[in-house]
C-alpha cells in the first residue's frame, strides 16, 4: 500500500474531464503522404527505393508500348529499324493485321458473326449474374446455366437443320477457345468442387473414399498429364468413333483438374464454420442438404471467396496448356502468328507476348477487382469490419 | 418397433421426455452413466452441477445432436432411433437455445427466425414473417428485425435465438447454459424472457448455474456430477435440505 500513498483510496469526480481536439490532422493529401509514405526512416527509404524503381522501369515501357510503337503497316517493313525510326517500339500493326485470327482462330470468316453473337450472349449472362443488384437474378441464373450452354453449342458447333453450317472444333481457336475452356472450367469446377468437398467430409465411407481418391489423384498430377490422359489415352480404350471430340476431352480434363483444386478450397471454407452452426441448423430440423445450402455453404463460400477467385484466375491462365493436345488457344495463336515470315522482325514476338500479357492481365485483374467488391459488400452486410 | 408410447391415442403424450438407462462414452470416457429421467408435460427442470458433469451432453441427447451408445430416449411419444424421420420429427418439436447463441451470421434477425418455418414447416414466407415478428415482439426486439446478428448485443442475440426456436412452435425447449456467455448486465434480460416463457406452460429443460432462476421457476432441480444424476428435488428441498453430500458441497461453493 505504501506505493499508492500519493493516490487517495476514495475518489469522486467533481467535474467532467475536458474534451480535447484530436492530435494533428491526419487527413488530406498531405496528411496521407505523411502518415503512409514518410512516417518513419525505414518507410522513407522504402518510398524512395520504389520511386527509383518506377523511374527506371516506367518510362522505357511507355516509350516501347506507346511512343515508339508502330501502329500501322502491312508487313515486316513497318516494324524494322529505319532512318525514320531507329529503334522501333511495339509492332501493333502486326497485332492489327492478325487480330481476327487471335480472336477466332480458323473459324470460317463467313460464320464469325456466330462467335460474336456468342460473345454477346455470354457477356449478357455474366453481367446479369455478377451485377449484384440486377433485376430477377434467378432468371439470370436459369439463362446462364441452362439457356446459354444450349444456345452456345448451337451457335458455335452449328446446327445444319436451321441453316447453321457445322464448324468442327478443330477450326476453333484464339480467344474463343480460351473463353470456352475457362468458362466451362469455372462453371463446372465450383459445383463439382463443392460436392467433392462435402463428399470428403461425408460419413459414408464409400463417398468419402471416392472423393479423397479423386481429389488426391487429380491434384497429384500436373494439368498437362491430365490433358494428355484425357486426349491421348481415352481413345485407346474407347473406339475412335465413340470417343468425344478433342476439345470436349480437353474440357473434361480441365474441369476435372479445376474441381479437385476447388474441392480443397471449399473444404478450407467448410472447416472455418464453427460446429455451433451445424448444431443450430440440426436443432431446427433442417435436413442435411438444406443445412448445407442455406446455412453452411453461404458462409463457407464467403470466407473462401478470395481463394475461389484465386483458383479461377489460376484456371484462366492454365487454359493455355491445352496447346499441348493441339488446341489453338489464344496464346497458341499468337505463337503461330509470330512465325509468319511476312512479319519476321526482332520485335514481333515481343509485341505478341506483350499483347497476350495485356489481355490476360485485364481479365484476371477484372476478376480480382470484382471479387474485392463482393467481399466488401458482404462484409458491410454482416456488420463486420472491412479490411 | 413401437414408436409411440402408451398414450398413443392422446393428442400429446403426458410424458414429454422419457430417458431410460442412458449411457454414453467419449472414447474411453464414460460421460453419461445410467441416466433415468421422466419429464412431465409442462414441467420446468433446471439441471445444475460442476462443469464436465455431463449436463450439456444429456441435454444435447434429447434432440440427438449427440449420439449415445446405450439406453432409450422417447420425446413426445417418439422414440429417438437411427431413423432420420424420427430424428427430424423430434427436432421439429424441440427448440434449443445454445450458450454461444449460434445465430446464422449471414442472415438478418428476421431471416434467422423464418428459415426453419419456411424450409422445415413449409410455411409461406409472409406467414413465417408474421410469426417471427410475433415472437420477436415477445422477446422485445421487433425493431432489430432487419439487422444482422453481429450488430446486436449478446443479450439481444440470445433473445433472438429464443425467438428463433419458438418460431417452430416447439412443445419442449432446451436451454444449454443460455446466460453463461453473456456480460453480467445482460443476464437479466435473457432470464426475464425465460421466466415469461415458463409462465406459458411450455416444457423446459434448462442447464444453468443461475440459482435464483432455478428457485423461482423450476418445478424440479437436477444435480449432476461425473455423468450421473446425484439428486433430484423440488427447489425448496434442494436448496434448504440438500440430501447428498456432493450437492451440499456444490451449493456451498456457488451460493456462499
Amino acid at each position: 500500500m505504501a506505493a499508492m500513498s500519493d493516490m487517495p483510496l476514495v475518489f469522486l469526480r467533481q467535474a467532467p474531464a475536458a474534451r480535447l481536439p484530436p492530435p494533428m490532422a491526419r487527413s488530406g493529401a498531405f496528411g496521407w503522404l505523411r502518415g503512409n509514405l514518410f512516417s518513419s526512416p525505414a518507410n522513407i527509404a522504402l518510398t524512395l527505393i520504389c520511386l527509383v524503381l518506377l523511374a527506371w522501369a516506367v518510362p522505357p515501357l511507355i516509350r516501347f508500348l506507346l511512343i515508339d510503337a508502330v501502329w500501322s503497316g502491312h508487313d515486316r517493313e513497318a516494324c524494322l529499324a529505319s532512318p525514320a525510326n531507329h529503334e522501333p517500339g511495339a509492332c501493333w500493326a502486326f497485332i492489327r493485321v492478325w487480330f481476327s485470327y487471335f480472336v477466332y482462330g480458323f473459324y470460317p470468316i463467313a460464320e464469325r458473326w456466330r462467335v460474336d453473337l456468342f460473345f454477346l450472349a455470354l457477356a449478357f449472362g455474366i453481367v446479369w449474374l455478377l451485377w449484384l443488384s440486377a433485376p430477377r437474378r434467378d432468371i439470370g441464373a436459369v439463362y446462364f446455366f441452362l439457356v446459354l450452354p444450349i444456345l452456345s453449342l448451337i451457335l458455335l458447333s452449328g446446327f445444319p437443320l436451321i441453316g447453321l453450317v457445322s464448324v468442327p472444333t478443330t477450326l476453333w481457336g484464339g480467344i474463343l477457345v480460351t473463353i470456352v475452356v475457362s468458362t466451362i472450367g469455372m462453371v463446372f469446377s465450383l459445383p463439382l468442387g463443392i460436392l467433392l468437398a462435402l463428399g470428403r467430409r461425408s460419413r459414408f465411407p464409400v463417398v468419402k473414399m471416392f472423393s479423397v481418391t479423386f481429389i488426391e489423384f487429380v491434384r497429384g498430377v500436373p494439368l498437362i498429364t491430365v490433358l494428355f490422359m484425357a486426349s491421348v489415352m481415352l481413345p485407346l480404350f474407347v473406339p475412335e468413333r465413340f470417343a468425344p471430340d478433342k476439345l470436349v476431352r480437353a474440357l473434361i480434363g480441365v474441369a476435372m483438374f479445376a474441381s479437385a483444386y476447388m474441392a480443397e478450397v471449399v473444404r478450407g471454407g467448410l472447416a472455418a464454420i464453427p460446429r455451433g452452426q451445424f448444431e443450430a441448423a440440426n436443432a431446427l430440423g433442417l435436413s442435411y442438404w438444406r443445412m448445407m445450402a442455406l446455412v453452411i455453404l453461404p458462409q463457407a463460400l464467403r470466407v473462401t471467396l478470395p481463394n475461389i477467385v484465386n483458383t479461377f484466375i489460376g484456371l484462366f491462365k492454365d487454359t493455355t496448356l491445352v496447346f499441348v493436345v493441339g488446341i489453338f488457344d489464344f496464346l497458341r495463336t499468337i505463337e503461330a502468328a509470330r512465325g509468319d515470315p511476312n512479319w519476321a522482325s526482332p520485335i514481333t514476338g515481343v509485341t505478341g507476348y506483350a499483347f497476350a500479357a495485356l489481355v490476360y492481365f485485364i481479365c484476371c485483374y477484372g476478376m480480382s477487382r470484382y471479387a474485392q467488391r463482393v467481399e466488401a459488400r458482404l462484409a458491410r452486410r454482416s456488420g463486420r469490419k472491412e479490411r | 418397433m413401437t414408436t409411440r408410447s402408451d398414450e398413443a391415442d392422446a393428442p400429446r403424450a403426458e410424458v414429454a421426455v422419457e430417458i431410460i438407462g442412458l449411457n454414453k462414452w467419449y472414447g474411453e470416457f464414460h460421460v453419461l452413466r445410467d441416466i433415468n429421467l421422466k419429464v412431465a408435460r409442462g414441467e420446468r427442470i433446471v439441471i445444475c452441477g460442476p462443469s464436465g458433469g455431463g449436463k450439456s451432453t444429456l441435454l444435447r441427447c434429447i434432440n440427438r445432436i449427440e449420439d449415445w451408445q446405450a439406453g432409450r430416449i422417447v420425446v413426445d411419444g417418439i422414440e429417438l432411433t437411427d431413423n432420420p424421420e424420427h430424428i427430424v420429427a423430434v427436432r421439429r418439436d424441440v427448440g434449443m437455445v445454445f450458450q454461444q447463441f449460434n445465430l446464422f451470421p449471414h442472415l438478418t434477425v428476421l431471416e434467422n427466425c423464418t428459415l426453419a418455418p419456411i424450409w422445415v414447416r413449409r410455411m409461406p414466407k409472409q406467414g413465417a414473417e408474421a410469426l417471427a415478428m410475433k415472437f420477436l415482439e415477445r422477446v422485445k426486439i421487433p425493431d432489430q428485425a432487419q439487422k444482422y446478428p453481429a450488430r446486436l448485443s449478446g443479450g439481444q442475440q440470445q433473445r433472438v435465438a429464443i425467438a428463433r426456436a419458438l418460431c417452430m412452435n416447439p412443445n419442449i425447449m432446451l436451454f444449454d447454459e443460455p446466460t453463461s456467455a453473456l456480460d453480467p448486465e445482460m443476464v437479466k434480460e435473457v432470464l426475464d424472457t425465460m421466466v415469461e416463457l415458463a409462465s406459458d406452460g411450455i416444457t423446459m429443460l434448462v442447464v444453468s448455474h443461475e440459482m435464483g432462476f432455478a428457485r423461482q421457476v423450476a418445478d424440479r432441480i437436477i444435480f449432476m456430477d461425473e455423468g450421473q444424476i446425484v439428486e433430484i428435488n423440488e427447489p425448496k428441498g434442494f436448496f434448504d435440505h440438500p440430501q447428498h453430500e456432493r450437492t451440499r458441497l456444490f451449493l456451498q461453493q456457488i451460493l456462499r
